[in-house]
């Protein structure tokens, strides 16, 4: 049989890779346990307790929070905006289309941790640079999503301003966006919640937000304010969910 | 109907709120222009040309092949992990209905208290499961093996015990007619619900190789600590060697994952 020979293949090609990659790692759980070694994990986790809640440290919680918040929606506006100028030439056959393309393709394929590294380095350490990575790398998603959307547009609109005489641009603000533009909104307003979640690590490399309190604290060895750091960004993307998938429900009942 | 006056308020609300946004991420794009244009065009031509001699190809060759180990046994000890935690998150398998699913376990809280451990689990995002990790045992793809074993079995946790629950009916009838429970989980669970979770958790693996190149970025090895490394040297070049590596890494994972996930269809 045909069928069960792949399958076969499949599972022995998969049992393969995972011994290969237990054998070359040294993970397994009795190759790293030893009496000592568990003892100080035990004391790394305690120090974690108990979180801190000093109402100064606090507020600087907070304007994290804050600060997250803000990289994360600034750049899926940025986004939104440059998506949709290279999704136009791009959903077009021939040369400029392939152009768009190939400005579109690498932006999204380099993860957003990534774009933070180099933008730190161009603009220095701060939520700029985070707000810039969310940017480039949404712009990428959102312009592939977009020249998409624009390509399979109901064309009545389109086709009836065309014949009138309309220039390619009227067309496309008077004929192609107003059909469109829930469908962009919606696509603009997930890929913001899952920003929410990529902007709170950033920091990680400099980039603002909590991610970079979280990155000094621990490197500070301050443990209790680390906890209180991973609590608020626990909330916050349990918040962002909840708020998101009502805001869904919402839209798709209208 | 809506008076143009109105709609001029929506608009500078709009506006208000926007400029806002900016203010709190501090964007200025004259910062980039900061040290003189030179600065910035002198760092992208530092990119030009791709650094390609025999030893670091070979450093890049290695790294490649850990990222994807970490990502491979990670995702392994993940659905190992996820097993037993979705079967104590749903009633599959508890009899009577709303009773327990392992004896000696109270049934209705236990289940309360995995799914909030679930949730924790992959409320952490694995960026902070791998810098917890690293500061706990060191630099290294060990970190990046147990913070994807974490975080990824949250999630898969959640989706197996999803994908339990339709097995719900199957399950009820063989423990009725005097099954136990291994018997209703092999015979009524397994069938039902081993093609979706086989190709989730190839899915998922997908993911772990982006996330575990990302994890680099804190120390935890493979292609991502090399990318950081080269970053942190100027190493344009290698720079640029190392995101093509990742590129063809990302885009030949997503061939393989598809046709595993056709092959166990």
């Amino acid at each position: 049989m045909n069928h069960g020979r792949r399958s076969w293949n499949a599972v022995l090609l998969v049992a393969t890779a995972v011994a290969a990659s237990l054998a070359s790692l040294d993970v397994l759980p009795w190759q790293m346990a030893s009496a000592d070694g568990v003892a100080r994990m035990a004391g790394y986790v305690a120090g974690f307790w108990p979180p801190d809640t000093h109402p100064d440290f606090l507020l600087q919680v907070a304007k994290g929070s804050w600060e997250t918040l803000a990289m994360a929606l600034a750049g899926t506006i940025l986004a939104a905006f440059f998506g949709l100028l290279l999704a136009w030439p791009s959903s077009h056959a021939g040369g400029v289309g392939r152009l768009a393309k190939w400005v579109l393709n690498p932006l999204r394929a380099v993860p957003e941790l990534v774009w933070a590294a180099f933008m730190v380095l161009a603009a220095g350490l701060g939520p700029m640079a985070g707000t810039l990575a969310i940017a480039l790398h949404t712009t990428g998603v959102l312009g592939r999503l977009y020249a998409e959307t624009l390509e399979n547009a109901p064309s009545a609109a389109a086709d009836a301003l065309r014949e009138a005489g309309a220039r390619g641009w009227q067309v496309m603000i008077w004929g192609v966006l107003p059909v469109v533009l829930t469908r962009l909104v919606g696509y603009a307003l997930y890929r913001a919640e899952m920003n929410i979640r990529a902007a709170a690590v950033l920091g990680f490399v400099g980039a603002g937000g909590l991610g970079q309190m979280l990155y000094v604290s621990l490197s500070l060895f301050q443990e209790t304010r680390a906890a209180t750091l991973i609590i608020a960004t626990l909330f916050l993307v349990a918040a962002v969910e909840t708020l998101g998938s009502q805001l869904r429900r919402r839209l798709d009942g209208t | 109907m809506r008076g143009p006056r109105r709609e001029v308020w929506g608009w500078l609300l709009a506006g208000l709120v926007v400029w806002t946004l900016f203010r709190a991420a501090e964007f200025d794009p004259a910062l980039l222009w900061q040290g003189g244009q030179g600065a910035l065009f002198d760092f992208a031509a530092g990119f030009w040309p791709p650094a390609k001699d025999g030893p670091f190809l070979s450093i890049v060759v290695l790294a490649v092949g850990q990222t994807l180990a970490m990502a491979t046994a990670g995702v392994f000890f993940a659905a190992i992990l996820a097993w037993p935690l979705a079967l104590l998150a749903t009633p599959v398998l508890a009899e009577p209905p709303g009773g327990v699913v392992f004896r000696g376990w109270c049934g209705k809280w236990t289940r309360a208290a995995i799914r909030g451990v679930l949730v924790v689990m992959r409320g952490i995002p694995d960026l902070v499961w791998a810098l917890l990790f690293v500061r706990a045992v060191g630099l290294g793809a060990t970190a990046a093996v147990w913070a994807l074993a974490i975080a990824y079995a949250g999630m898969l946790g959640k989706v197996y015990g999803e994908l339990f629950e339709m097995a719900r009916e199957p399950a009820a009838a063989l423990l009725a007619s005097g099954s136990g429970k291994t018997g209703a989980l092999v015979h009524g669970v397994l069938p039902v619900v081993l093609p979706d979770v086989i190709s989730y958790t190839i899915y998922r693996w997908e993911c772990g190789i982006r996330a575990s190149v990302v994890m680099g970025f804190v120390g935890a090895g493979g292609l991502g600590q090399q990318i950081e490394l080269s970053l942190r040297m100027f190493e344009g070049g290698q720079v640029l060697t190392l995101l093509l590596a990742l590129l063809i890494l990302v885009a030949l994972a997503d061939r393989l994952s598809a046709q595993l996930r056709r092959a166990f269809a």
